[in-house]
């Protein structure tokens, strides 16, 4: 099977969909890149590269270069979605909804139910977050927690080359609204990714290592990491099943319940703030529906209640450590 | 150019829809038969009217809060609407969207929006989608003097210039944003002006004259048809009431609001056709006696219907979950 990486996985699932059906287009600044210039027009594909190869094979009718307008961008893209286009639109980072959240959480996410079933919202939002690419408090975050609250939204958290490219192919054939967050530090990261195209279905979670003492619950860039930590305990004789969730909505809950009640001890990984988190909304659900069940406190491993910092130091210690997996998994032991 | 005889019925059966359609939403909040809030559009039924009287099914429109009389003149029936705004079972939207979120899509009408300036961005969308498919329809996004002010729209109006889609963006200024008026919040002389800003023909007409909004929309229409990219057009209304029913108006003295009421679009437009004997005044009496039965009749058979089942409350969140 071919080894790509995570950028190339994503650039493959848009390509090979935007072949198959006619209504994928992309939206968003510089996916062409150049556009009006006097270089070469659309030879950028995004300040990442994701969408680099997509612009001479599919025209500017297919791979919009926009103006720095997310307002406009993902209202357009829904307002395109609703009459009939399936757009890909790119919010270059998560930290920008900012200037454009009415537009998802307001209109997209709220067509289908406002209007009484009558609307179909095909779109999706690609967006990068994370930290540990030193760039500062308003390019770092992950913000998956306000997204997922929202009923209407789909929220997908892929953490491998092989889920990037299924999950986002399945996110396109969706007609629901679906916001796609990459995490910028795996771009680079490199898997076994099918040439041909394949769907990976929403709700269902993914077991990456399989034990009994503990279970260790984490998103997107923090799965690596949880499967670092498990791997770790495991020369110490301590097995843990780490289970990626892959979409945070819909939650696979029964994946979570099924594993607690195996190994009644539950860690959750998550790459935000503790409060309003997935790993408080997780740690809810274990003692709501689990509670019999657990042998031990959830342990919760999250950034710190602050901003992204710049200082590299700083940093580091911002996000959820390997160290700190290990450390957790342990006292609930 | 001139109308033919079933064209000027169609115009006042709309503006006299319009009309009688508000005039009942008044009369059934103060009934408290309308739970929250109403936002009619009295006064300005020929901006409507003439901004929709040559769009088809196919060709969108993206509305505001006071969004009855787009519906209305977009052709959404007043039966369902009825039920939709008293949260009936059977409304347009099953009882879920309620007053501010009227929307059918079988009609080219994506939705009343409760967000000033919530519906520029997504008509730049509908028209991004006709230009794709070289339908030779287009969008239209009705908004306010209010919304002129807003990000969204300013953001949309050069979004739309830049893709060069089919799109209109009609600007009914009532003079007010809720309580402020225009006068004071918006910095540029005109609404018009600042949209030609933006880089697209605009123009400016009394939204208080159905053939004037008509002509302006005409022009519109054939420019961006054209594939000239977007334009924008004007139409200086009165608002009757306050922003919602209710509203007491201590902000407007009691000069412009008797003022308010000799712009009326309804007169205007009886007075002109039957002067002009274009209609005779027998034929527009019909209309409004027949227009007036039916909303009636609509609004009481709404009274009257179920509530939504209240399994319905959690159905088409999404298209599957």
């Amino acid at each position: 099977m071919p080894v790509i990486s995570y950028r190339k996985a994503i650039n493959q699932a848009l390509e090979q969909e935007m072949a198959r059906d006619a209504r994928v287009i992309l939206m968003g600044i510089d996916v062409g890149g150049g556009a009006g210039g006097s270089g070469d027009v659309g030879s950028v594909g995004g300040v990442m590269g994701v969408t680099k190869g997509l612009y001479p094979k599919f025209g500017s009718d297919r791979v919009i270069d926009t103006p720095i307008s997310e307002s406009a961008i993902i209202g357009a893209a829904a307002g395109a979605a609703v009459t009939g286009m399936r757009p890909v639109a790119e919010l270059m980072f998560v930290d920008f909804i900012g200037v454009c959240f009415d537009q998802i959480y307001n209109q997209a996410a709220k067509f289908r139910y406002m209007f009484g079933g009558k609307a179909r919202t095909p779109l999706v939002i690609r967006t990068m977050g994370g930290a540990g690419m030193r760039a500062g408090a308003q390019h770092s975050q992950t913000l998956h927690p306000i997204l997922t609250m929202v009923p209407g939204l789909k929220v997908v958290m892929p953490s491998s080359p092989y889920d990037a490219k299924g999950l986002l192919t399945r996110a396109i054939r969706d007609d629901d609204p679906v916001v796609f967050l990459e995490s910028k530090s795996l771009y680079d990261v490199k898997g076994e990714v099918p040439e041909e195209a394949y769907e990976i279905p929403f709700g269902e979670a993914n077991v990456l290592r399989d034990g009994r003492d503990a279970t260790i619950v984490a998103f997107g860039a923090m799965v690596p990491r949880a499967v670092a930590a498990a791997d770790l305990l495991a020369k110490e004789g301590v097995k843990v099943t780490v289970l990626d969730p892959r979409t945070t909505s819909p939650l696979d809950e029964e994946a979570i319940l099924d594993s607690l009640d195996e190994t009644g001890r539950l860690v959750v990984v998550d790459e935000s703030p503790p409060r309003c988190s997935l790993a408080a909304d997780i740690a809810a659900l274990a003692v709501s529906q689990a509670f019999d069940a657990l042998k031990a406190p959830v342990g919760l491993v999250t950034c710190p209640h602050t901003p992204v910092p710049f200082a590299p130091n700083l940093e580091d210690a911002y996000v959820p450590s390997v160290a700190r997996i290990v450390e957790a998994v342990k006292k609930t032991l | 150019m001139q109308l033919n005889r079933d064209e000027l019925k169609r115009a006042w059966r709309t503006m006299l829809t319009i009309r009688a359609f508000e005039e009942r939403v008044e009369k059934e909040f103060a009934d408290g038969t309308i739970p929250g809030f109403a936002h009619v559009y009295l006064g300005q039924e020929a901006s409507g009217t003439g901004v929709c009287f040559d769009l088809t099914d196919d060709d969108q429109i993206g509305s505001t809060h006071r969004g009855h009389g787009h519906c209305i003149a977009k052709g959404c029936e007043v039966e369902g609407m009825f039920l939709e705004i008293m949260g009936k079972a059977g409304g347009i939207c099953g009882g879920k969207g309620g007053s501010m979120h009227i929307a059918d899509m079988d009609k080219g009408m994506l939705g009343a929006n409760a967000i000033v300036g919530g519906s520029p961005p997504i008509a730049v969308g509908a028209a991004l989608t006709q230009k794709l498919r070289r339908t030779g329809h287009v969008a239209v996004a009705f908004t306010g003097d209010g919304a002129s002010n807003q990000g969204t729209t300013l953001e949309a109006m050069n979004m739309a210039v830049v893709l060069k889609v089919p799109m209109i963006f009609v600007f009914e200024n009532n003079g007010y944003g809720e309580f402020t008026s225009a006068e004071y919040s918006v910095g540029a002389k005109s609404l018009s002006e600042r949209a030609a800003a933006f880089g697209m023909p605009a123009a400016s007409v009394d939204g208080g004259d159905f053939f004037a909004v008509h002509a302006g929309m005409r022009e519109a229409l054939e420019h961006v048809r054209d594939g000239n990219g977007p334009y924008a057009l004007e139409t200086r209304c009165s608002r009757f009431l306050g922003h919602f029913v209710g509203d007491p108006q201590k902000y407007r003295g009691s000069e412009e609001l008797a003022a308010a009421r000799t712009n009326d679009p309804v007169l205007r437009f009886r007075d002109r056709v039957s002067e002009a004997a274009l209609l005779a005044i027998e034929e527009l009496n019909a209309i409004e006696t027949e227009v007036r039965a039916r909303v009636d009749a609509a609004a009481a058979a709404a009274r009257a219907a179920a509530l939504p089942d209240l399994a319905t409350l959690e159905t088409d969140v999404y298209v599957k979950y």
